[in-house]
């Protein structure tokens, strides 16, 4: 109970700050910084909910991240109208996820066979935008422009204002908010009882499958929603940057694995945190990486820090930050702490035993 | 008529290629189930040591063929014993160990020679057919996949480490209970993986040059090479490369060389929604 007020109350001074506190303070950087890790916290959302709740892991997530930001450049340089750009992006990352979707689950394609795939298909488009250099390639009046990307990529207007782009700041708000709204959707989404079974699933598929739900579908559904999310994700970056073939590459799409294991697998808040700890810690290094004699090179860093987090730290920060509170929280009564003792000893075994199931 | 033979030996060169970067992991990844993701660095790692060891005045064959392995098998068995050795059966954690590893194999390379391309020139001259060329180098190449795929099918079926090897992967606790070091095999072929991919990433380095990053270009297309192949390694990751490969040079002769790739890669994700089991769950089932 408390745990979760706490929760909750950490996630609303989150939001406070960002929507208050940021803005007032009316730092640039930290705005347009913050627009970015925002894009790429709805991205790690996206991978925390499928990965995290229906285990499903997607070695290219980014492919939908990539495809909604050059759907909405595309859309939006041909229609003139960003808001229209931006359903049609999210539609199209939502479609590219059925498509694949449809091809994995009813393909029965296993755990690590789907992150291969995955990552393919991100791998193919990266290759095939990467050389989309020359005329030819153009869609409407919009240039693909190859390794370039699309640097003229419009920035979304008011409704019934399209010729005026909305400055920086407003576009950070905006980022912001479409986060909260996305972490609140998500949240919902894993309570109703279309999540349950996700999860059910996720634990045991035989025996999901036993007791009549079709997992195929149930995780067609859910791949159909984060790539939609991860097209949302898209879109903001494409108004906060511009789209480029490195939306899709290998370092994109391994960023986000990264930060969802930072952060805790199988929770929501865990990987957004994981997210923006990783990205200003990334940011930083890049900022000192020169001046520090070159040791500092951040793939290095992120390298370490994963392969740490994998061997030594495997439940992420968030939930041991969760179980150092329950710790905490055990101290008074002896009672307590023995059903603490007890429930940790179950814990256990059973990560052990699932791990040697694995 | 000198095009038709300028294409096919274009074929088996392509189709060498792939078998030659894809022969380390179809050890690590066919055989041990270990997925690999730092298979791409291993290959940089020995372009690296090959380039490096040669400018240091080693003889260029012997800078390929025994400093190149030895280094990245060594490398190999390091990270086996530090991180791998605690993850075996757990695919997915190793995915991304791995990949931890990758990225800070690539900051270290980078830390240490920069961000440059380093290359030699391919040794050898070149085969004139009529009007055209062809790198002798590059039909060097296809020989000596012939010879190491024909050397590991000897290994595998002749030897008694081949046996010990084979036995190990497919049921741990029996050969454990029967005397054998289960550990200690996995250290070894994990190690003999790795040095098989230095010998292949020395190999191709006069051809592409090495960067700290070239990694990316090889893991997808090596990774779905030996998944097509399916669960024979060796006939699987021939014939993945010769289906594949074949695919690759059609469409880099009709459109250019880098739709050749997306159509390799298209083609693999393809054949693996109509074969899951990959080429060998369905054909050559009995095979190696």
């Amino acid at each position: 109970m408390l745990k979760g007020a706490l929760g909750a109350g950490a996630v609303a001074a989150c939001a406070l700050y960002a929507f208050l506190v940021v803005p007032a303070q009316g730092d640039m950087t930290t705005m347009i910084n913050g627009s970015v890790y925002a894009s790429y916290a709805v991205l790690a959302l996206s991978l925390a909910l499928i990965w995290g709740y229906g285990g499903i892991l997607s070695f290219g997530q980014a492919a939908f991240f990539g495809l909604g930001g050059y759907a909405y450049a595309v859309a939006a340089l041909n229609l003139g109208d960003t808001t229209m750009a931006a359903m049609i992006a999210v539609a199209v990352a939502a479609a590219a996820a059925a498509v694949l979707g449809y091809f994995m689950f009813w393909g029965r394609i296993s755990d690590v066979y789907l992150g291969v795939i995955t990552l393919t298909v991100s791998l193919i488009l990266y290759r095939f935008l990467n050389q989309t250099a020359g005329e030819e390639w153009t869609i409407g009046v919009a240039p693909l422009g190859g390794f370039n990307g699309i640097p003229s990529t419009p920035i979304l207007t008011p409704l019934g204002d399209p010729d005026n782009p909305l400055p920086p700041e407003r576009i950070y708000v905006l980022a912001m908010a479409a986060l909260l709204l996305a972490y609140v959707a998500c949240r919902l989404l894993v309570a109703t009882r279309f999540g349950q079974v996700v999860v059910a699933i996720r634990e045991n598929e035989l025996r999901a499958e036993l007791l009549g739900y079709d997992s195929r579908l149930y995780k067609l559904g859910l791949f159909v929603f984060a790539g939609a999310l991860a097209g949302v994700g898209g879109v903001l970056f494409a108004n906060c940057v511009f789209v480029s073939p490195n939306m899709f590459n290998l370092q994109t799409n391994g960023q986000v694995i990264i930060w969802v294991i930072v952060g805790g697998l199988g929770t929501l808040a865990g990987p957004v945190v994981g997210c923006f700890l990783m990205l200003m810690l990334s940011t930083y290094l890049g900022t000192v990486g020169d001046a520090g004699g070159g040791w500092l090179d951040p793939n290095l860093i992120l390298g370490v820090v994963l392969t740490v987090f994998v061997l030594v730290l495997r439940r992420g920060l968030l939930p041991m930050a969760g179980a150092a509170f329950d710790r905490l929280t055990a101290m008074r009564p002896f009672v307590a702490r023995q059903i603490v003792a007890a429930n940790t000893a179950a814990d256990r075994d059973r990560r052990h035993g699932s791990g040697a199931n694995r | 008529m000198d095009h038709i033979v300028i294409i096919l030996l274009q074929l088996a060169v392509t189709i060498a290629n792939l078998a030659l970067i894809c022969a380390g992991l179809a050890i690590i990844f066919g055989m041990m189930r270990v997925i690999n993701f730092a298979h791409g660095e291993f290959l940089m790692l020995g372009g690296y040591a090959a380039i490096v060891s040669s400018r240091a005045g080693v003889n260029l064959w012997l800078a390929m063929f025994v400093v190149a392995p030895t280094v990245v098998g060594a490398i190999g068995i390091v990270l086996e014993r530090l991180v791998i050795r605690h993850l075996y059966g757990r695919m997915i954690d190793t995915m991304l160990a791995t990949w931890g590893i990758s990225l800070a194999l690539i900051g270290l390379v980078t830390v240490i020679f920069g961000n440059t391309v380093s290359g030699i020139s391919p040794p050898l001259g070149s085969l004139a057919v009529g009007q055209y060329a062809i790198g002798l180098y590059e039909l060097f190449l296809v020989a000596v996949v012939i010879g190491l795929y024909g050397g590991g099918w000897l290994v595998l079926r002749r030897t008694s480490f081949g046996l010990l090897a084979r036995g190990t992967m497919q049921n741990r606790v029996m050969a454990a209970a029967l005397g054998v070091d289960p550990g200690r095999v996995y250290s070894i072929t994990f190690a003999i993986g790795a040095a098989v991919t230095g010998l292949a990433g020395a190999l191709i380095s006069p051809i592409t040059g090495v960067v700290p990053t070239i990694g990316a270009a090889y893991i997808a297309k090596a990774f779905i090479t030996v998944i097509s192949g399916g669960t024979a390694i060796i006939a699987g990751a021939l014939a993945a490369s010769t289906l594949l490969g074949s695919i690759n040079t059609l469409f880099s002769f009709a459109f250019s060389p880098v739709l050749g790739e997306v159509a390799l890669l298209a083609a693999a994700v393809l054949l693996l929604r109509l074969l899951p089991q990959g080429i060998t769950g369905r054909f050559f089932r009995r095979s190696l």
